[in-house]
Protein backbone atom coordinates (compact mmCIF):
# COMPACT_ATOMS: atom_id res chain seq x y z
CA UNK A 1 0.00 0.00 0.00
CA UNK A 2 2.81 2.34 0.96
CA UNK A 3 4.51 1.95 -2.40
CA UNK A 4 1.26 2.54 -4.33
CA UNK A 5 1.23 6.11 -3.05
CA UNK A 6 4.95 6.73 -3.42
CA UNK A 7 5.05 6.72 -7.22
CA UNK A 8 2.32 9.34 -7.85
CA UNK A 9 3.94 11.60 -5.25
CA UNK A 10 7.32 11.28 -6.94
CA UNK A 11 5.78 12.14 -10.31
CA UNK A 12 4.03 15.17 -8.82
CA UNK A 13 7.29 16.30 -7.20
CA UNK A 14 9.18 15.99 -10.49
CA UNK A 15 6.40 17.97 -12.23
CA UNK A 16 6.54 20.75 -9.63
CA UNK A 17 10.32 20.97 -10.00
CA UNK A 18 9.91 21.15 -13.77
CA UNK A 19 7.31 23.91 -13.45
CA UNK A 20 9.54 25.97 -11.18
CA UNK A 21 12.54 25.48 -13.44
CA UNK A 22 10.55 26.50 -16.50
CA UNK A 23 9.37 29.72 -14.86
CA UNK A 24 12.85 30.51 -13.59
CA UNK A 25 14.40 29.76 -16.97
CA UNK A 26 12.02 32.10 -18.70
CA UNK A 27 12.61 34.85 -16.13
CA UNK A 28 16.37 34.68 -15.83
CA UNK A 29 18.84 35.03 -18.64
CA UNK A 30 21.63 37.40 -19.38
CA UNK A 31 19.18 39.98 -18.04
CA UNK A 32 16.44 39.36 -15.52
CA UNK A 33 12.80 40.09 -16.25
CA UNK A 34 10.18 40.65 -13.58
CA UNK A 35 7.56 37.95 -13.16
CA UNK A 36 4.84 40.32 -14.30
CA UNK A 37 6.52 40.73 -17.70
CA UNK A 38 6.68 36.96 -18.09
CA UNK A 39 3.00 36.75 -17.16
CA UNK A 40 2.11 39.45 -19.65
CA UNK A 41 4.22 37.85 -22.36
CA UNK A 42 2.29 34.61 -22.05
CA UNK A 43 -1.23 35.87 -21.39
CA UNK A 44 -1.25 39.43 -22.61
CA UNK A 45 1.38 39.70 -25.32
CA UNK A 46 2.42 43.17 -26.38
CA UNK A 47 4.58 43.11 -29.52
CA UNK A 48 6.05 46.55 -28.95
CA UNK A 49 7.53 45.64 -25.56
CA UNK A 50 11.11 44.52 -26.17
CA UNK A 51 11.35 42.43 -22.98
CA UNK A 52 8.19 40.56 -23.85
CA UNK A 53 9.49 39.97 -27.36
CA UNK A 54 12.70 38.47 -26.06
CA UNK A 55 10.71 36.15 -23.84
CA UNK A 56 8.27 35.00 -26.50
CA UNK A 57 10.56 34.71 -29.49
CA UNK A 58 13.79 33.56 -27.83
CA UNK A 59 13.45 32.30 -24.27
CA UNK A 60 10.23 30.30 -24.43
CA UNK A 61 11.16 28.22 -27.50
CA UNK A 62 14.63 27.71 -26.08
CA UNK A 63 13.32 26.49 -22.73
CA UNK A 64 10.69 24.26 -24.31
CA UNK A 65 13.36 22.91 -26.63
CA UNK A 66 15.65 22.15 -23.69
CA UNK A 67 12.78 20.35 -21.98
CA UNK A 68 11.89 18.17 -24.97
CA UNK A 69 15.51 17.41 -25.78
CA UNK A 70 16.26 16.45 -22.19
CA UNK A 71 13.34 14.04 -22.16
CA UNK A 72 14.27 12.64 -25.56
CA UNK A 73 17.92 12.03 -24.68
CA UNK A 74 17.07 10.52 -21.31
CA UNK A 75 14.47 8.15 -22.76
CA UNK A 76 16.72 7.07 -25.59
CA UNK A 77 19.35 6.23 -22.99
CA UNK A 78 16.80 4.12 -21.11
CA UNK A 79 15.88 2.35 -24.35
CA UNK A 80 19.50 1.63 -25.24
CA UNK A 81 20.15 0.23 -21.78
CA UNK A 82 17.17 -2.11 -22.11
CA UNK A 83 17.97 -3.22 -25.64
CA UNK A 84 21.66 -3.88 -25.03
CA UNK A 85 21.18 -5.12 -21.44
CA UNK A 86 24.09 -2.83 -20.60
CA UNK A 87 23.65 -0.21 -17.85
CA UNK A 88 26.38 1.95 -19.40
CA UNK A 89 24.79 2.18 -22.86
CA UNK A 90 23.47 5.34 -24.43
CA UNK A 91 22.35 6.42 -27.87
CA UNK A 92 25.89 7.27 -28.98
CA UNK A 93 26.42 3.53 -29.23
CA UNK A 94 24.17 3.36 -32.28
CA UNK A 95 26.48 5.65 -34.20
CA UNK A 96 23.91 8.44 -33.97
CA UNK A 97 26.27 11.16 -32.71
CA UNK A 98 28.92 10.30 -35.26
CA UNK A 99 26.42 10.18 -38.15
CA UNK A 100 24.92 13.54 -37.20
CA UNK A 101 28.36 15.11 -36.82
CA UNK A 102 29.36 13.74 -40.21
CA UNK A 103 26.42 15.35 -42.00
CA UNK A 104 26.95 18.58 -40.10
CA UNK A 105 30.58 18.64 -41.23
CA UNK A 106 29.51 18.10 -44.83
CA UNK A 107 26.99 20.93 -44.58
CA UNK A 108 29.48 23.33 -43.00
CA UNK A 109 32.09 22.50 -45.62
CA UNK A 110 30.11 22.47 -48.83
CA UNK A 111 27.05 24.62 -48.03
CA UNK A 112 28.26 27.16 -45.49
CA UNK A 113 25.25 29.39 -46.12
CA UNK A 114 22.67 26.73 -45.43
CA UNK A 115 19.99 27.69 -42.85
CA UNK A 116 20.04 26.18 -39.37
CA UNK A 117 16.78 24.40 -40.04
CA UNK A 118 18.21 22.68 -43.11
CA UNK A 119 21.46 21.67 -41.44
CA UNK A 120 19.41 20.20 -38.62
CA UNK A 121 17.34 18.21 -41.10
CA UNK A 122 20.51 16.93 -42.76
CA UNK A 123 22.09 15.87 -39.52
CA UNK A 124 18.92 14.00 -38.48
CA UNK A 125 19.30 12.25 -41.82
CA UNK A 126 22.96 11.50 -41.01
CA UNK A 127 21.99 10.03 -37.66
CA UNK A 128 19.40 7.84 -39.36
CA UNK A 129 21.88 6.63 -41.98
CA UNK A 130 24.51 5.58 -39.49
CA UNK A 131 21.94 3.94 -37.20
CA UNK A 132 20.53 2.18 -40.28
CA UNK A 133 23.98 0.85 -41.14
CA UNK A 134 24.38 -0.40 -37.57
CA UNK A 135 20.98 -2.17 -37.78
CA UNK A 136 21.92 -3.76 -41.10
CA UNK A 137 25.23 -5.07 -39.88
CA UNK A 138 23.75 -6.43 -36.68
CA UNK A 139 20.85 -8.18 -38.37
CA UNK A 140 23.10 -9.91 -40.89
CA UNK A 141 23.22 -13.69 -40.58
CA UNK A 142 21.28 -15.17 -37.72
CA UNK A 143 22.48 -12.89 -34.98
CA UNK A 144 18.94 -11.40 -34.72
CA UNK A 145 20.25 -8.05 -33.56
CA UNK A 146 22.11 -9.53 -30.65
CA UNK A 147 23.19 -6.83 -28.17
CA UNK A 148 26.90 -7.65 -28.49
CA UNK A 149 26.91 -7.38 -32.29
CA UNK A 150 24.85 -4.21 -32.06
CA UNK A 151 27.38 -2.54 -29.76
CA UNK A 152 30.34 -3.68 -31.86
CA UNK A 153 28.72 -2.52 -35.10
CA UNK A 154 27.87 0.81 -33.46
CA UNK A 155 31.45 1.34 -32.38
CA UNK A 156 32.79 0.47 -35.83
CA UNK A 157 30.36 2.76 -37.66
CA UNK A 158 30.99 5.58 -35.16
CA UNK A 159 34.72 5.31 -35.62
CA UNK A 160 34.27 5.32 -39.40
CA UNK A 161 32.11 8.46 -39.53
CA UNK A 162 34.16 10.24 -36.90
CA UNK A 163 37.33 9.59 -38.87
CA UNK A 164 35.86 10.98 -42.07
CA UNK A 165 34.35 14.06 -40.44
CA UNK A 166 37.52 14.84 -38.49
CA UNK A 167 39.49 14.49 -41.71
CA UNK A 168 37.19 16.87 -43.58
CA UNK A 169 37.11 19.30 -40.65
CA UNK A 170 40.88 19.35 -40.55
CA UNK A 171 41.23 20.04 -44.26
CA UNK A 172 38.43 22.62 -44.35
CA UNK A 173 39.53 24.25 -41.09
CA UNK A 174 36.19 23.74 -39.37
CA UNK A 175 37.33 22.88 -35.88
CA UNK A 176 36.02 26.18 -34.49
CA UNK A 177 32.54 25.84 -35.99
CA UNK A 178 32.11 22.28 -34.79
CA UNK A 179 33.50 22.79 -31.30
CA UNK A 180 30.29 24.24 -29.95
CA UNK A 181 28.34 21.32 -31.34
CA UNK A 182 30.69 18.79 -29.78
CA UNK A 183 30.33 20.34 -26.35
CA UNK A 184 26.58 20.59 -26.70
CA UNK A 185 24.94 23.95 -26.24
CA UNK A 186 21.31 24.69 -26.76
CA UNK A 187 21.56 28.37 -27.76
CA UNK A 188 19.13 28.76 -30.60
CA UNK A 189 16.17 26.46 -30.70
CA UNK A 190 13.66 28.53 -32.63
CA UNK A 191 9.89 28.26 -32.87
CA UNK A 192 10.45 27.08 -36.41
CA UNK A 193 12.64 24.15 -35.35
CA UNK A 194 10.36 23.37 -32.45
CA UNK A 195 7.28 23.24 -34.65
CA UNK A 196 8.95 21.00 -37.17
CA UNK A 197 10.82 18.59 -34.90
CA UNK A 198 8.94 18.77 -31.60
CA UNK A 199 5.94 16.69 -32.69
CA UNK A 200 8.25 13.82 -33.68
CA UNK A 201 9.79 13.78 -30.24
CA UNK A 202 6.39 13.88 -28.56
CA UNK A 203 5.02 11.05 -30.71
CA UNK A 204 8.11 8.92 -30.10
CA UNK A 205 7.86 9.51 -26.34
CA UNK A 206 4.22 8.34 -26.40
CA UNK A 207 5.14 5.23 -28.40
CA UNK A 208 7.88 4.40 -25.90
CA UNK A 209 5.46 4.75 -23.00
CA UNK A 210 2.96 2.46 -24.73
CA UNK A 211 5.62 -0.20 -25.29
CA UNK A 212 7.01 -0.01 -21.77
CA UNK A 213 5.75 -3.44 -20.69
CA UNK A 214 7.54 -4.94 -23.69
CA UNK A 215 10.69 -3.11 -22.60
CA UNK A 216 10.51 -4.93 -19.27
CA UNK A 217 10.62 -8.18 -21.21
CA UNK A 218 13.93 -7.27 -22.83
CA UNK A 219 15.73 -8.07 -19.59
CA UNK A 220 14.96 -11.76 -20.18
CA UNK A 221 17.00 -13.98 -22.48
CA UNK A 222 15.99 -14.22 -26.14
CA UNK A 223 14.82 -17.80 -25.65
CA UNK A 224 12.57 -16.82 -22.75
CA UNK A 225 11.03 -13.94 -24.66
CA UNK A 226 10.26 -16.17 -27.64
CA UNK A 227 8.77 -18.88 -25.51
CA UNK A 228 6.46 -16.32 -23.93
CA UNK A 229 5.11 -15.81 -27.43
CA UNK A 230 6.66 -12.42 -28.18
CA UNK A 231 8.56 -11.38 -31.27
CA UNK A 232 11.86 -10.15 -29.95
CA UNK A 233 13.11 -8.67 -33.22
CA UNK A 234 10.10 -6.42 -33.62
CA UNK A 235 10.37 -5.22 -30.01
CA UNK A 236 14.07 -4.40 -30.46
CA UNK A 237 13.52 -2.76 -33.83
CA UNK A 238 10.69 -0.53 -32.60
CA UNK A 239 12.77 0.49 -29.58
CA UNK A 240 15.76 1.34 -31.76
CA UNK A 241 13.69 3.30 -34.26
CA UNK A 242 12.44 5.41 -31.34
CA UNK A 243 16.04 5.89 -30.24
CA UNK A 244 16.97 7.16 -33.69
CA UNK A 245 14.06 9.61 -33.79
CA UNK A 246 14.55 10.87 -30.24
CA UNK A 247 18.28 11.20 -30.06
CA UNK A 248 18.84 11.87 -33.76
CA UNK A 249 16.71 15.00 -33.51
CA UNK A 250 18.15 16.05 -30.15
CA UNK A 251 21.75 15.60 -31.16
CA UNK A 252 21.14 17.48 -34.40
CA UNK A 253 19.61 20.40 -32.54
CA UNK A 254 22.00 20.79 -29.64
CA UNK A 255 25.03 18.64 -30.27
CA UNK A 256 26.52 15.58 -28.67
CA UNK A 257 25.28 16.04 -25.12
CA UNK A 258 26.70 13.19 -23.16
CA UNK A 259 25.46 11.73 -19.90
CA UNK A 260 21.79 12.76 -19.92
CA UNK A 261 20.90 9.38 -21.40
CA UNK A 262 23.26 7.67 -19.03
CA UNK A 263 22.45 9.27 -15.69
CA UNK A 264 18.74 9.99 -15.82
CA UNK A 265 17.43 6.43 -16.35
CA UNK A 266 19.55 5.27 -13.41
CA UNK A 267 18.24 7.99 -11.11
CA UNK A 268 14.71 7.14 -12.27
CA UNK A 269 15.27 3.45 -11.51
CA UNK A 270 16.74 4.31 -8.15
CA UNK A 271 13.53 6.20 -7.33
CA UNK A 272 10.78 4.03 -8.81
CA UNK A 273 12.24 0.53 -9.24
CA UNK A 274 12.82 -1.35 -12.48
CA UNK A 275 9.31 -1.49 -13.95
CA UNK A 276 9.48 0.53 -17.17
CA UNK A 277 5.81 1.56 -16.82
CA UNK A 278 7.10 3.80 -14.01
CA UNK A 279 10.69 4.26 -15.19
CA UNK A 280 9.78 5.81 -18.55
CA UNK A 281 7.51 8.62 -17.25
CA UNK A 282 10.01 9.37 -14.49
CA UNK A 283 12.86 9.42 -17.02
CA UNK A 284 10.90 11.84 -19.23
CA UNK A 285 10.38 14.25 -16.33
CA UNK A 286 13.85 14.01 -14.80
CA UNK A 287 15.49 14.37 -18.23
CA UNK A 288 13.55 17.58 -18.74
CA UNK A 289 14.43 18.77 -15.21
CA UNK A 290 18.15 18.24 -15.61
CA UNK A 291 18.44 19.78 -19.07
CA UNK A 292 16.36 22.85 -18.26
CA UNK A 293 18.42 23.34 -15.11
CA UNK A 294 21.71 22.89 -16.94
CA UNK A 295 20.62 25.34 -19.62
CA UNK A 296 19.61 27.86 -16.96
CA UNK A 297 23.01 27.57 -15.28
CA UNK A 298 24.77 27.78 -18.64
CA UNK A 299 23.07 31.10 -19.37
CA UNK A 300 23.46 32.69 -15.96
CA UNK A 301 26.84 31.50 -14.71
CA UNK A 302 28.90 33.93 -16.78
CA UNK A 303 26.60 36.46 -18.49
CA UNK A 304 26.37 37.67 -21.13
CA UNK A 305 28.51 34.79 -22.41
CA UNK A 306 27.04 31.33 -22.69
CA UNK A 307 28.70 28.19 -21.42
CA UNK A 308 27.73 25.14 -23.52
CA UNK A 309 25.31 23.36 -21.22
CA UNK A 310 26.72 19.98 -22.26
CA UNK A 311 29.78 20.91 -20.20
CA UNK A 312 27.62 21.51 -17.13
CA UNK A 313 25.88 18.18 -17.57
CA UNK A 314 29.22 16.42 -17.97
CA UNK A 315 30.53 18.07 -14.80
CA UNK A 316 27.64 16.47 -12.93
CA UNK A 317 27.72 13.34 -15.04
CA UNK A 318 31.30 12.21 -14.65
CA UNK A 319 31.32 11.89 -10.83
CA UNK A 320 27.96 10.15 -11.02
CA UNK A 321 29.25 7.77 -13.69
CA UNK A 322 32.19 6.82 -11.49
CA UNK A 323 29.89 6.34 -8.51
CA UNK A 324 27.68 4.08 -10.63
CA UNK A 325 30.57 2.01 -11.93
CA UNK A 326 31.83 1.55 -8.38
CA UNK A 327 28.42 0.58 -7.05
CA UNK A 328 27.92 -2.02 -9.79
CA UNK A 329 31.40 -3.31 -9.15
CA UNK A 330 30.63 -3.80 -5.48
CA UNK A 331 27.62 -5.96 -6.24
CA UNK A 332 29.74 -8.66 -7.82
CA UNK B 1 -1.09 -40.60 -26.13
CA UNK B 2 1.91 -38.60 -27.27
CA UNK B 3 1.83 -34.87 -26.75
CA UNK B 4 5.12 -34.20 -28.54
CA UNK B 5 6.57 -36.14 -31.42
CA UNK B 6 9.57 -35.52 -33.61
CA UNK B 7 9.81 -37.20 -37.00
CA UNK B 8 13.25 -37.63 -38.57
CA UNK B 9 14.42 -34.29 -37.23
CA UNK B 10 17.83 -32.96 -38.30
CA UNK B 11 19.15 -29.70 -36.86
CA UNK B 12 22.08 -27.69 -38.09
CA UNK B 13 23.34 -25.43 -35.40
CA UNK B 14 26.20 -23.13 -36.17
CA UNK B 15 26.89 -25.06 -39.35
CA UNK B 16 27.41 -28.37 -37.60
CA UNK B 17 24.86 -31.13 -37.86
CA UNK B 18 24.05 -31.49 -34.19
CA UNK B 19 20.95 -33.65 -34.43
CA UNK B 20 20.60 -36.41 -36.92
CA UNK B 21 17.38 -38.14 -37.98
CA UNK B 22 15.90 -38.08 -34.53
CA UNK B 23 12.41 -39.51 -34.02
CA UNK B 24 11.10 -39.52 -30.48
CA UNK B 25 7.74 -39.61 -28.77
CA UNK B 26 6.90 -37.86 -25.53
CA UNK B 27 3.82 -39.23 -23.77
CA UNK B 28 1.27 -36.84 -22.29
CA UNK B 29 1.19 -36.46 -18.53
CA UNK B 30 4.56 -38.11 -17.91
CA UNK B 31 8.06 -36.99 -17.06
CA UNK B 32 10.47 -37.56 -19.92
CA UNK B 33 14.14 -36.88 -19.36
CA UNK B 34 16.86 -36.50 -21.96
CA UNK B 35 20.25 -37.80 -20.91
CA UNK B 36 23.59 -37.94 -22.67
CA UNK B 37 27.12 -36.57 -22.51
CA UNK B 38 27.96 -32.87 -22.86
CA UNK B 39 27.49 -31.66 -26.41
CA UNK B 40 25.37 -34.66 -27.44
CA UNK B 41 22.50 -32.46 -28.58
CA UNK B 42 20.17 -32.49 -25.55
CA UNK B 43 19.84 -28.71 -25.41
CA UNK B 44 19.56 -28.51 -29.18
CA UNK B 45 16.72 -31.02 -29.12
CA UNK B 46 14.99 -29.15 -26.31
CA UNK B 47 15.27 -25.87 -28.17
CA UNK B 48 13.99 -27.51 -31.35
CA UNK B 49 10.95 -28.92 -29.58
CA UNK B 50 10.32 -25.48 -28.09
CA UNK B 51 10.58 -23.99 -31.60
CA UNK B 52 13.55 -21.86 -30.64
CA UNK B 53 15.56 -23.61 -33.37
CA UNK B 54 14.24 -24.60 -36.76
CA UNK B 55 14.96 -28.14 -37.94
CA UNK B 56 16.72 -28.33 -41.31
CA UNK B 57 14.81 -31.51 -42.00
CA UNK B 58 11.88 -33.34 -40.47
CA UNK B 59 9.15 -31.93 -38.26
CA UNK B 60 8.09 -31.53 -34.66
CA UNK B 61 4.47 -32.15 -33.70
CA UNK B 62 2.69 -30.77 -30.67
CA UNK B 63 -0.70 -32.42 -30.11
CA UNK B 64 -0.41 -33.90 -33.64
CA UNK B 65 -0.02 -30.44 -35.14
CA UNK B 66 3.18 -29.34 -36.86
CA UNK B 67 4.66 -26.61 -34.68
CA UNK B 68 5.79 -24.65 -37.71
CA UNK B 69 2.15 -24.01 -38.49
CA UNK B 70 1.44 -22.75 -35.00
CA UNK B 71 1.50 -19.11 -34.03
CA UNK B 72 4.14 -18.11 -31.49
CA UNK B 73 1.41 -16.75 -29.24
CA UNK B 74 -0.49 -20.06 -29.38
CA UNK B 75 2.62 -22.06 -28.61
CA UNK B 76 3.17 -19.95 -25.52
CA UNK B 77 -0.18 -21.06 -24.12
CA UNK B 78 0.63 -24.73 -24.60
CA UNK B 79 4.29 -24.94 -23.70
CA UNK B 80 6.40 -23.16 -21.10
CA UNK B 81 10.17 -23.22 -21.54
CA UNK B 82 12.84 -22.68 -18.92
CA UNK B 83 16.15 -22.16 -20.72
CA UNK B 84 19.44 -23.34 -19.32
CA UNK B 85 21.08 -20.14 -18.21
CA UNK B 86 18.88 -17.72 -16.34
CA UNK B 87 21.45 -15.31 -15.06
CA UNK B 88 19.52 -12.31 -16.36
CA UNK B 89 16.92 -9.89 -15.06
CA UNK B 90 18.57 -9.84 -11.66
CA UNK B 91 17.31 -6.43 -10.62
CA UNK B 92 13.73 -7.56 -10.98
CA UNK B 93 11.57 -8.76 -8.09
CA UNK B 94 10.24 -12.32 -7.92
CA UNK B 95 6.70 -11.07 -8.40
CA UNK B 96 7.67 -9.08 -11.49
CA UNK B 97 9.35 -12.16 -12.95
CA UNK B 98 6.40 -14.45 -12.26
CA UNK B 99 4.07 -11.84 -13.81
CA UNK B 100 5.88 -12.37 -17.12
CA UNK B 101 4.36 -15.83 -17.18
CA UNK B 102 0.97 -14.23 -17.91
CA UNK B 103 2.13 -12.44 -21.05
CA UNK B 104 0.68 -15.02 -23.47
CA UNK B 105 -2.79 -14.28 -22.06
CA UNK B 106 -2.62 -10.52 -22.04
CA UNK B 107 -4.01 -8.24 -24.68
CA UNK B 108 -2.16 -5.25 -25.92
CA UNK B 109 -2.10 -2.36 -23.41
CA UNK B 110 -4.49 -4.09 -20.99
CA UNK B 111 -3.52 -4.51 -17.37
CA UNK B 112 -3.58 -7.69 -15.31
CA UNK B 113 -6.95 -9.40 -14.95
CA UNK B 114 -8.27 -11.00 -11.79
CA UNK B 115 -7.45 -14.41 -13.25
CA UNK B 116 -3.88 -13.25 -13.93
CA UNK B 117 -3.46 -12.22 -10.29
CA UNK B 118 -4.87 -15.54 -9.09
CA UNK B 119 -2.56 -17.53 -11.34
CA UNK B 120 0.47 -15.50 -10.25
CA UNK B 121 -0.30 -16.06 -6.57
CA UNK B 122 -1.00 -19.72 -7.20
CA UNK B 123 2.27 -20.16 -9.11
CA UNK B 124 4.30 -18.48 -6.38
CA UNK B 125 2.65 -20.64 -3.75
CA UNK B 126 3.31 -23.83 -5.74
CA UNK B 127 6.98 -22.98 -6.09
CA UNK B 128 7.14 -21.78 -2.43
CA UNK B 129 8.37 -18.32 -3.35
CA UNK B 130 5.37 -16.33 -2.04
CA UNK B 131 7.44 -15.08 0.91
CA UNK B 132 10.11 -13.86 -1.51
CA UNK B 133 7.66 -11.98 -3.77
CA UNK B 134 9.11 -8.52 -3.14
CA UNK B 135 12.75 -9.63 -3.09
CA UNK B 136 15.08 -8.87 -5.97
CA UNK B 137 16.41 -11.89 -7.84
CA UNK B 138 19.99 -10.80 -7.19
CA UNK B 139 19.45 -11.20 -3.43
CA UNK B 140 18.25 -14.82 -3.67
CA UNK B 141 20.22 -18.03 -3.39
CA UNK B 142 20.64 -20.13 -6.53
CA UNK B 143 17.91 -22.52 -5.44
CA UNK B 144 15.43 -19.78 -4.59
CA UNK B 145 16.14 -18.09 -7.89
CA UNK B 146 15.54 -21.30 -9.82
CA UNK B 147 12.24 -21.79 -7.97
CA UNK B 148 11.24 -18.23 -8.95
CA UNK B 149 11.92 -19.06 -12.61
CA UNK B 150 9.92 -22.26 -12.30
CA UNK B 151 7.10 -20.19 -10.76
CA UNK B 152 7.12 -18.07 -13.90
CA UNK B 153 6.75 -21.21 -16.02
CA UNK B 154 3.91 -22.40 -13.76
CA UNK B 155 2.14 -19.04 -14.10
CA UNK B 156 2.17 -19.57 -17.86
CA UNK B 157 -0.33 -22.34 -17.10
CA UNK B 158 0.60 -24.67 -19.93
CA UNK B 159 0.06 -28.42 -20.28
CA UNK B 160 3.72 -28.94 -21.06
CA UNK B 161 6.75 -27.57 -19.24
CA UNK B 162 10.20 -27.88 -20.75
CA UNK B 163 13.29 -27.45 -18.59
CA UNK B 164 16.89 -27.45 -19.73
CA UNK B 165 19.12 -28.69 -16.91
CA UNK B 166 17.06 -27.13 -14.11
CA UNK B 167 19.44 -28.24 -11.34
CA UNK B 168 22.76 -27.02 -12.76
CA UNK B 169 24.84 -24.98 -10.29
CA UNK B 170 22.61 -25.93 -7.34
CA UNK B 171 23.78 -27.70 -4.21
CA UNK B 172 22.42 -31.07 -3.13
CA UNK B 173 19.45 -29.81 -1.12
CA UNK B 174 18.35 -27.27 -3.69
CA UNK B 175 18.66 -29.83 -6.48
CA UNK B 176 16.33 -32.10 -4.54
CA UNK B 177 13.88 -29.24 -3.87
CA UNK B 178 13.68 -28.45 -7.56
CA UNK B 179 13.25 -32.12 -8.55
CA UNK B 180 10.50 -32.62 -5.95
CA UNK B 181 8.74 -29.51 -7.20
CA UNK B 182 8.86 -30.80 -10.76
CA UNK B 183 7.53 -34.19 -9.66
CA UNK B 184 4.70 -32.51 -7.79
CA UNK B 185 3.74 -30.46 -10.84
CA UNK B 186 3.55 -33.68 -12.78
CA UNK B 187 1.59 -35.68 -10.22
CA UNK B 188 -0.77 -33.07 -8.78
CA UNK B 189 -1.19 -30.70 -11.72
CA UNK B 190 -0.82 -33.36 -14.43
CA UNK B 191 1.74 -31.37 -16.37
CA UNK B 192 3.81 -33.11 -19.00
CA UNK B 193 7.46 -32.53 -18.16
CA UNK B 194 10.32 -32.68 -20.63
CA UNK B 195 13.77 -31.95 -19.28
CA UNK B 196 17.45 -32.47 -19.80
CA UNK B 197 19.42 -33.67 -16.79
CA UNK B 198 23.03 -34.52 -16.07
CA UNK B 199 22.46 -36.35 -12.81
CA UNK B 200 21.55 -39.89 -13.86
CA UNK B 201 20.31 -40.85 -10.40
CA UNK B 202 17.87 -37.94 -10.41
CA UNK B 203 16.85 -38.89 -13.94
CA UNK B 204 16.24 -42.48 -12.82
CA UNK B 205 14.38 -41.54 -9.65
CA UNK B 206 12.03 -38.89 -11.03
CA UNK B 207 11.36 -39.86 -14.67
CA UNK B 208 8.81 -42.11 -16.31
CA UNK B 209 10.69 -42.27 -19.58
CA UNK B 210 14.32 -41.70 -20.52
CA UNK B 211 15.73 -40.76 -23.88
CA UNK B 212 19.47 -41.26 -24.26
CA UNK B 213 21.24 -39.27 -26.94
CA UNK B 214 24.80 -39.52 -28.16
CA UNK B 215 26.38 -37.51 -30.98
CA UNK B 216 22.99 -36.18 -31.99
CA UNK B 217 21.50 -39.64 -32.53
CA UNK B 218 18.98 -41.55 -30.49
CA UNK B 219 20.93 -44.14 -28.54
CA UNK B 220 18.22 -45.71 -26.42
CA UNK B 221 14.78 -44.82 -25.15
CA UNK B 222 12.23 -46.45 -22.89
CA UNK B 223 11.46 -46.91 -19.23
CA UNK B 224 14.09 -46.13 -16.63
CA UNK B 225 14.82 -49.84 -16.16
CA UNK B 226 15.27 -50.32 -19.90
CA UNK B 227 17.70 -47.44 -20.28
CA UNK B 228 19.79 -47.46 -17.10
CA UNK B 229 21.70 -50.70 -17.67
CA UNK B 230 25.39 -51.40 -17.53
CA UNK B 231 25.62 -52.00 -21.27
CA UNK B 232 23.72 -48.87 -22.19
CA UNK B 233 25.76 -46.66 -19.88
CA UNK B 234 28.91 -48.04 -21.41
CA UNK B 235 27.63 -47.17 -24.88
CA UNK B 236 26.33 -43.74 -23.99
CA UNK B 237 28.86 -42.40 -21.49
CA UNK B 238 31.77 -44.80 -21.88
CA UNK B 239 31.60 -45.66 -18.16
CA UNK B 240 31.64 -48.86 -16.20
CA UNK B 241 28.75 -48.39 -13.77
CA UNK B 242 27.92 -50.33 -10.68
CA UNK B 243 24.12 -50.30 -10.67
CA UNK B 244 22.05 -51.23 -7.62
CA UNK B 245 18.36 -50.97 -6.87
CA UNK B 246 16.95 -48.29 -4.60
CA UNK B 247 13.21 -47.78 -3.96
CA UNK B 248 12.54 -50.02 -6.94
CA UNK B 249 14.54 -47.82 -9.30
CA UNK B 250 18.02 -48.45 -10.65
CA UNK B 251 20.70 -46.33 -9.00
CA UNK B 252 24.33 -45.86 -9.95
CA UNK B 253 26.37 -46.58 -6.83
CA UNK B 254 29.77 -45.92 -8.36
CA UNK B 255 31.35 -45.80 -11.78
CA UNK B 256 34.70 -45.84 -13.40
CA UNK B 257 36.15 -45.18 -16.81
CA UNK B 258 35.50 -48.05 -19.18
CA UNK B 259 38.73 -49.81 -20.16
CA UNK B 260 38.44 -51.59 -23.43
CA UNK B 261 40.02 -55.01 -23.48
CA UNK B 262 39.45 -55.65 -19.81
CA UNK B 263 36.43 -57.63 -18.82
CA UNK B 264 34.97 -56.85 -15.46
Amino acid sequence: MRSSLKYPLQIIAALIVLGLLLVMSIRYGSNQTPASTVFDAVFNYDQTNIDQRIIVSIRIPRVLGAMLIGSALAVSGALMQSVTKNPMADSGLLGINAGAAFMLTLCFTFFPKMSTLDTTAFSVFGAAISAGLVFMISSLKKSQMSPTILVLAGMAISAFFTAISEGIALVANLKQDLAFWHFGGISAVSWNQLARLGPWIIIALIVVYLMSSNLNLLSLSDDSIKSLGKNIISIRLLALVCVVILSGISVSLVGAVAFVGLIIPHIAKFLVGTNNKKVIPMTILLGADLTVLADLIARTIDPPKETPFGIIISLVGVPFFIYLARRDGNQI
Amino acid sequence: MNIIETKKVCVNYEKKLTIHDLSIQIPKGEITTLIGPNGCGKSTLIRTIARLLKPSNGSVFLDSENIEQKKTSEMAKEMAVLPQSNDVANDMTVQELVTFGRIPYRHRFSSLSKLDHEKIDWAMEKASVQDLAERHLSTLSGGQRQRAWIAMAIAQDTDTIILDEPTTYLDLTHQLDVMLLIKELNEKEHRTIVMALHDLNHAARFSDQLIAIKNGCLQKNGSVEQVITRDNLRNIFNIDANIVEDHGKPMILSYDRWRSGESA
